[in-house]
């Protein structure tokens, strides 16, 4: 995932005892070459796209919209060719090796800091337990059975300690968000606090005073690793268990075309909040496509476009000041605008009408060409093998076999549903094939085609979503309150998300007694007069 | 009294004039109705269609304003007043037979026995 997949926050418990050096390089040694195929994927290389879009036609991105004055006032910019970027790819591209170095120092900079801390945490305990025997080992009281028992009691906890911090903090990082997690910061400074409290403790009270009571000392040393457990539990409360309780439902709009859904979150920060949705943006929203919008800008372009302003009094000596002037030359065009018979909704409603027709005939010969070519191949049965060994052919091949005769029909349909540039041909008859050793109908296979599916069903350079950036007034540490909003902005779209509490439910119960069930036939009524 | 579904409803029916008595406030007719659109048809014990959904009368009370005037127990109210019967839910028709400024209601009344009358009399060679 290209949303920069590194370490957020601290971890401050190591993975292995003794070994935690070893884990700490091990763990640097995965990052560094996670970070170099990161950074491999972004590397800047001016050459063809990596997928061709299905037969050969040119990317939609290099559309753009016709400016009146190109003709009289610009040299011709041509449109995009394989062989040269945009200006958004290039800015895009230098945003993110800016980003991709700054961050790596501040990740480094987290993990050495975690690592520390769970070293010194892990190590106490033991610590505490070893000085009395290396400093005053002669003035020392026998271990005796109760002691040797807490032995086993801190070495199980210990245990049970590790495995807890394993379980809680070494998951794979999911994303790296702008600020520092409060709770988190929280749980490690309280942390340190308390370790250095008892280091506190234990050189004033036992390493000055050399207390040979062994026993008491590895009582002392038991009693920091059960609260080292509860600081655990605080840490799992706090961080896991708090947030789950659904509190606001949050309504998610992506800018460019209006996608609305509905979430339900619980007591988040603002930064947290914002990467849920990500995540849920990902799997349900389908897939952005810029190609559908441009029909609604070249009519607001024509809107505009017939009117023309003259000013016929000419620039006076300090008449008009210039904001009044364009001031009041808007105001003339949206009144003219208004006034003018605007028939464009009349060509909008048949454009639309004609445009769903056609779509209906292509989708129509689509299914029918997609079943046809499903019909020529068929899965072989045992018995089969021995009768005829020579045409046998695997999915990739039945694959390429049945594609030509449904090519035309899917491109044009493509074409029509302006979506030809999301699939190129590799990815047709890889999902064909993939298809075909799956036993799925024609139908299963059209549904990726019939329906924009969500972003990530598609490959990773038609995502559009890589880079997001939080946007709010308040601050991203905050927590989400009623009527908190704030934007995730992406290159191409922003995702416009307003927080709102669900409301407090009040419940009251009644009670029916299953004996009052009862009926009587509707009989004539009689009335007397 | 059966009808053909889309024909008109034909009945031969008796036209009873009954003078309403005053008993207290109220204005007494001496018999209890049954029936209408809105009740079950299924249950009337009068009817030989039990379809059909008209106002039937289901008793009388002896020496009533309505046994005087000569209404029969299961004679099927066609007509009150000039106001249709056959199709009314039970409550209109109550209304229309309880008001409270008539003192005198013209009922259309028909029953069987009337049919066979006219039939009899009617297959009868009479005189020319």
């Amino acid at each position: 995932m290209d949303t920069e997949s590194t370490y957020s926050g601290y971890s401050y418990y190591s993975g292995r005892s003794r070994g935690s050096h070893r884990h700490g390089e091990r763990s640097r040694d995965r990052h560094k070459s996670r970070s170099k195929d990161s950074r491999s994927e972004k590397s800047v290389t001016i050459n063809t796209p990596p997928a061709e879009p299905l037969l050969g036609d040119s990317s939609v991105r290099g559309e753009q919209v016709q400016d009146d004055n190109w003709g009289e006032t610009t040299t011709a910019i041509t449109g995009t060719s394989e062989h040269s970027l945009s200006q958004e790819d290039i800015v895009r591209i230098t945003k993110d090796l800016e980003d991709s170095v700054g961050l790596n120092c501040r990740r480094y900079l987290t993990r050495i800091l975690a690592v520390i801390l769970g070293v010194l945490v892990l190590l106490t305990p033991l610590a505490f337990l070893v000085l009395p025997h290396l400093l005053w080992p002669d003035k020392l009281q026998k271990c005796g059975t109760a002691c040797e028992g807490l032995y086993i009691s801190i070495a199980f906890k210990l245990l049970i300690l590790l495995l807890a911090v394993w379980g809680l903090f070494f998951r794979p990082p999911r994303a790296s968000l702008p600020r520092v997690f409060a709770f988190r910061a929280l749980l490690s400074v309280l942390v340190l606090l308390f370790v250095i409290s008892y280091w506190l403790f234990y050189a004033v009270r036992i390493l000055e005073a050399q207390d040979a009571d062994y026993q008491g000392i590895v009582q002392y040393a038991v009693s920091l690793v059960d609260a080292l457990l509860f600081i655990h539990y605080l840490a799992v409360v706090l961080l896991e268990l708090r947030q789950l309780q659904p509190c606001f439902s949050v309504c998610v709009t992506r800018s460019t075309d209006g996608e609305t859904r509905h979430y339900n979150l619980g007591q988040l920060s603002i930064q947290q909040a914002a990467l849920a949705i990500i995540e849920h943006y990902y799997s349900d929203f389908p897939v952005h496509n810029p190609a559908l919008l441009s029909a609604s800008k070249s009519r607001a372009a024509k809107h505009l476009a017939g009117l023309k302003v003259y000013n016929v009094d000419g620039p006076g000596p300090g008449n008009n000041p210039a904001a009044g002037l364009a001031h009041s030359q808007s105001r003339a065009m949206i009144a003219a605008a208004a006034r003018r018979r605007d028939t464009s909704h009349n060509e909008l409603y048949y454009e639309e009408a004609e445009h769903e027709r056609r779509v209906r005939k292509r989708k129509a010969r689509l299914v029918v060409a997609v079943e046809e070519a499903f019909t020529h191949i068929k899965r072989m049965q045992e018995e089969e093998q021995k009768k005829s060994p020579g045409d046998v052919m695997d999915p990739r091949e039945a694959a390429q076999a049945i594609f030509p005769s449904m090519a035309r029909a899917l491109q044009k349909y493509l074409r029509t549903t302006k979506q030809q540039h999301c699939h190129s041909m590799e990815s047709i008859q890889q999902h064909l094939a993939f298809c075909i050793t799956n036993n799925m109908t024609p139908k299963a296979f059209l549904e990726s085609y019939l329906t924009p599916g969500p972003t990530l069903q598609y490959s990773r350079d038609r995502w559009l979503a890589r880079q997001w950036t939080l946007i709010s007034e308040a601050s991203v540490t905050s927590g989400l309150r009623d009527g908190t909003v704030f934007l995730l902005k992406c290159v191409d779209f922003s995702l416009v998300i307003a927080a709102k509490k669900i409301p407090f439910v009040q419940m009251s119960e009644e009670y029916i007694d299953p004996k009052s069930h009862k009926f009587v036939l509707r009989l004539q009524s009689e009335t007397s007069v | 009294m059966s009808f053909v579904p889309g024909q008109p409803v034909t009945a031969v029916v008796e036209r009873i004039e009954i003078q309403k008595l005053s008993q207290g406030p109220n204005l007494v007719l001496g018999f209890c109705i049954g029936g209408g659109i809105d009740q079950d048809p299924g249950q009337n014990p009068f009817s030989d269609d039990k379809a059909d959904k008209g106002i039937y009368v289901t008793r009388v009370s002896p020496g009533g304003p309505a046994d005087v005037a000569g209404l029969k127990i299961g004679d099927k109210i066609m007509q009150v007043n000039g106001w249709d019967m056959t199709v009314v839910t039970h409550d209109q028709a109550r209304k229309k037979l309880t008001k409270k400024n008539e003192h005198v209601v013209r009922l259309l009344v028909t029953r069987k026995t009337l049919e066979e009358a006219v039939k009899q009399s009617m297959s009868r060679p009479g005189p020319s």
